[in-house]
């Protein structure tokens, strides 16, 4: 790739919007003929998913100057993204999504390098994350975008008036789509509202309950998730059903068919069976390229301040006409997840261990198997296992000695707690505050109210 | 349609059907300019299958082309752009035919305007609009649609040209389900007589489907009233009160459930005003030219008068409810029957309208009077204006209150300086703020020119906001891949719903802001 060759000519539009002064932009804009080579070289953006709108992403973002990217994603290519996923090729297919999509954007926009990450999102440290200066979501899951989320809000620290530290948000941009809707969003932890916040944006889905699946089947989806859910079990003794196993899929549709003859109920299908049991969602190329654009330019805006930005929840809904709506959501003043963290009060004597059994009881927390940090230091990890056995010992140290003997200070806690009845990892901020403490000068005296 | 096709289009076959997908496997498309906007439009349009695709340009790719345009690379300098952009297409699916036109649009629309009649849809972008107006002509003569498509800096357009634009399967979110409660015919009532809501067995109790729920006890109502039903809010309320008083227990999901529907009692009989404006449209008055579609809204219109007593024929399904599964599957079978009966009587109203009009009564198939009857409640006719009517005579009041309209002051203001650039180019010829040095100078000529628009529509005195101004000039007719990107992805979106005759189009013109994200449909 010699890029080298390629003059800053290429960049002549973007230019437009980054060497000339303009009379709608950012109070931080400084335009430059510079600007575009330095958001090429000095920022670095992480891309979370590599499916419908990571690959849009990636092409948008590398097409607006951006030159260092990297992206994560755990999956493998199938043949039903290629309706939209347009980095992929049918001779792709099994491959990793994240190393072929870098690899095409690479092969075709020359001088920029995209690094891929083959894996979980859970599977990164944490300090990962903090390498990037912006992280554009492309997700089709609420866990993985909740996880982000309490992720780069971790990295948030708040002054003694509560109010956000600049040099420590971690702006992330998310988009979404389902058919013909999608939405794209600016979060700026602590200013807008992070994800937690309006959670509300995202109901868990309904599930049938199981007596009408047993007893009052009614439709071909309860014919299918009877013998999915219950039928399954019943044959297979202890062999896990797998959705991406054709003859486990040949099989519940089969048996869905059987019982909805039974029963005199219609439309069972092979492809409807599929879409239930995987809870599959339409997904087009179309919605998925205008939240991408949405949430390319977003990004490229907030970086260089080149215009305003979108205040803060963008929806589309292109079914009956084009519907574009923003709306101004507000902060969540409490939010566990971007707020200054929970506060918790302890004795000086308070060992690790009892501090760690203490969060699985509190009723806003209930973490279990959490791991602690404190100033990026490990106090505790659960692993891995030569991590453990490092910070072990700390178990039986007053918190308040690992803590340098601060009379308060923020801890990070990782962990899993349960959401919806499912586990799902977690990461809290905690604030403790040691009882009997004082500083040296205390804050709130000292400030006379 | 084959296994892998299948598959490749499985999370699209979803939205659209089999039927969605053919229509789109046998359209054509042309593409004028392929630089981002136009390309992205295109590459959504290959990936999901599309008949076939002709891209037109007559330019060579330059280094800047580079920097915003994803189907062009390196050695793709110096070459033909359409070539480049085609081969790239054709690289996505193999499934689709991949040509190209080395020639300018401006050229084909001036000296060949009978090239554009082998199209479905002309795809026009980044066409300066005294083209664009002759192009719309070209296109609307031989009902060829056109979809325009402009990126303009963080701002840009999409609009849509054509005479009529029928819908029958328009798939909206939320429609009320045709259960017609309010008004149920006998062989629903008489299913609904053979329960006893005062059942003591709770296991029957609490399986009794709201649909058969709500019949008898608005029956009861109607029989207390005077034969009418709930109609005032009290009315309303009380309604609800007593059928929560025939609970056994407060869990019992098909009372909720019943309460939850107990305002579709009290709907309106009749249709609604938009199918009413529909069925007293002149172009109901059939004749041997007329559409399938009108010939059938004709039948409908019949219909309606005549053996629906006011109601159009029934849809004939039903939401799922709690029931036991007999119940349910009876009902759902009772609909059925109806919605049946209702269909053939269409179905000779259709036969016989066609007769009348020397067609062949055969020539409208019964699976489509049958798919028509079950969308009947919300078919949809958009009319589109041709662009020199919207340039000549603007809809005044409509554009004034848009003016004044804090909510729509930039895409208002976007819309006319997106016409005074094209004409400050047809002027000067370049783009406002194309070059650094004249920005000064071209910031007031933009200025004059939006002013002169301003008063050739009618609006003197009235101006744009001096920001939005200076912005169009910065923006110096700049192409950004991501608003090309989005712009291209909205005017696929359109092509394939007036493709697949599904969904309801965009109708007016759709302005893109780039700056809030505060993007709007301006209604003309
Ligand atoms: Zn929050």
């Amino acid at each position: 790739m010699a890029d080298e060759a390629l003059p800053e000519i290429r960049w002549r539009d973007v230019n437009k919007l980054l060497a000339r002064p303009g009379n709608i932009v950012a109070p931080t804009f400084a335009h430059s003929p510079q600007l575009r080579d330095d958001l090429g070289k000095y920022v670095r953006v992480l891309v979370v998913g590599a499916g419908g709108l990571g690959c849009e992403l990636l092409k948008d973002l590398a097409l607006m100057g951006f030159q260092n990217i990297d992206v994560i994603d755990m999956d493998t290519i199938e043949v039903s993204n290629l309706n939209r996923q347009f980095l992929f090729r049918l001779q792709d297919v099994g491959k990793s999504k994240a190393e072929v999509a870098a690899k095409r954007v690479m092969q075709r926009v020359s001088g920029v390098t995209i690094v891929p990450h083959f894996c979980r999102i859970e599977d990164k440290d944490i300090e990962f994350y903090n390498n990037f200066q912006i992280i554009v979501l492309g997700l089709d899951s609420i866990e993985a975008r909740s996880y982000i989320n309490s992720v780069a809000c971790s990295f948030l620290e708040y002054d003694d008036n509560d109010n956000p530290i600049e040099e420590t948000v971690k702006p992330m941009v998310d988009g979404g789509t389902e058919g013909f809707k999608g939405h794209a969003r600016v979060i700026m932890p602590g200013t807008t509202p992070c994800f937690e916040c309006t959670i509300w944006l995202f109901p868990p889905q309904v599930k049938f309950p199981l007596c009408t699946l047993a007893e009052t089947p009614r439709t071909a989806a309860h014919c299918i998730e009877y013998a999915h859910l219950i039928r399954w079990d019943e044959v297979h003794s202890g062999k896990a059903f797998d959705a991406d196993n054709p003859e486990h899929m040949q099989w519940v549709y089969s048996e869905a068919v059987k019982r909805a003859d039974l029963f005199g109920i219609t439309g069972v299908t092979y492809s409807l069976t599929q879409g239930v049991v995987k809870n599959i969602i339409p997904a087009i190329a179309s919605t998925n390229a205008i939240i991408s654009a949405a949430c390319a330019l977003e990004t490229f805006k907030l970086v260089s301040g080149c215009s305003k930005t979108l205040s803060n929840y963008l929806t589309y809904n292109g079914l009956d006409g084009i519907h574009i709506k923003a709306t101004d959501f507000v902060r969540e003043k409490d939010c566990l997840v971007c707020g200054p963290g929970t506060l918790i009060e302890l004795e000086t004597s308070v060992t690790l261990l009892q501090f760690i059994e203490s969060l699985a009881e509190h009723p806003k927390l209930l973490i279990s198997k959490p791991s602690i940090t404190y100033r990026g230091n490990n106090l505790y990890m659960q692993a891995p296992p030569i991590l453990e056995e490092m910070t072990r010992s700390n178990l039986r140290l007053p918190l308040f000695n690992l803590m340098d003997k601060v009379p308060k200070g923020t801890v990070h806690v990782s962990g899993s707690t349960d959401k919806d009845g499912k586990r799902t990892s977690c990461l809290r901020k905690l604030r403790v505050v040691f009882k009997g403490v004082d500083g040296i000068v205390d804050m709130d005296v000292a400030g006379g109210s | 349609m084959a296994t892998e096709a299948k598959t490749k289009y499985d999370r699209q076959l979803r939205i659209w059907g089999e039927q969605g997908q053919s229509a789109l496997e046998k359209a054509s498309i042309c593409l004028l300019n392929c630089g981002p906007t136009g390309s992205e439009a295109l590459k959504n349009l290959v990936l999901g299958g599309i008949g076939s695709v002709t891209v037109v340009d007559g330019s060579k790719v330059e280094a800047f082309d580079l920097g915003n345009n994803f189907m062009l690379d390196q050695e793709s300098l110096g070459q033909s752009k359409a070539k480049c952009v085609s081969a790239f297409l054709q690289e996505l699916n193999d499934a689709v035919k991949a040509k190209f036109v080395e020639e300018s649009p401006e050229t084909l629309i001036e000296t060949k305007p009978s090239f554009f009649t082998q199209f479905t849809l002309v795809i026009a972008t980044q066409l300066l609009d005294r083209y664009l107006l002759k192009l719309d002509k070209i296109c609307w003569q031989a009902n060829v649609i056109l979809v325009v498509a402009r990126s303009y800096g963080l701002t840009g357009l999409v609009r849509i040209s054509m005479k009529e634009h029928d819908v029958i399967e328009s798939k909206p979110d939320h429609f009320l389900d045709d259960l017609r409660l309010h008004n149920p015919w006998p062989e629903l009532k008489e299913y609904a007589h053979t329960f006893d809501l005062n059942v003591k067995t709770p296991v029957v109790h609490k399986h009794i489907p709201y649909i058969v729920i709500l019949i008898n006890i608005a029956e009861e109502w109607a029989n207390t009233h005077g034969g009418s039903l709930p109609s005032t809010r009290q009315e309303k309320r009380d309604f609800k009160d007593q059928v929560k008083a025939h609970m056994l227990n407060l869990d019992e999901e098909n009372y909720k459930e019943a309460m939850d529907a107990s305002f579709k009692v009290s709907a309106p009989r009749g249709i609604s005003s938009h199918l009413l404006q529909i069925i007293n449209d002149s172009a109901a008055e059939v004749d041997s030219t007329s559409s399938d579609f009108w010939v059938l809204v004709a039948a409908l219109k019949e219909f309606i008068e005549n053996e629906g007593d006011g109601e159009p024929p029934l849809e004939g399904s039903i939401p799922d409810m709690t029931s036991l599964t007999d119940y349910y599957i009876n009902l759902q079978k009772i609909y059925q029957a109806k919605a049946e009966s209702d269909c053939l009587a269409m179905e000779q109203r259709v036969r016989n309208i066609l007769k009348r009009i020397g067609r062949d009564p055969e020539s409208i198939s019964k699976a489509s009077i049958k798919n028509f009857c079950k969308n009947a409640r919300k078919l949809f006719v958009c009319r589109y204006r041709q662009l020199e009517d919207e340039y000549n005579t603007p809809v005044l009041p409509e554009l004034q209150k848009y003016l004044t309209d804090e909510d729509y002051s930039f895409a208002v203001g976007f819309y006319i300086l997106l016409r005074a650039v094209d004409r400050f180019a047809a002027n000067y010829n370049r783009f406002p703020g194309m070059f650094d040095g004249d920005m000064d100078e071209d910031i007031s000529w933009l200025k004059t020119i939006a002013v002169g628009i301003l008063n050739d529509l009618g609006f003197h005195g009235s101006t744009i906001p001096e920001d939005l101004i200076n912005e169009m000039c910065r923006f110096g007719g700049a192409e950004l891949h991501a608003v090309a990107a989005l712009i291209g992805g909205i005017a696929s979106q359109e092509v394939i719903k007036l493709v697949t005759k599904q969904f309801v189009p965009l109708t007016g013109t759709f302005i893109f802001n780039g700056i809030d994200q505060k993007s709007q449909v301006l209604p003309f």
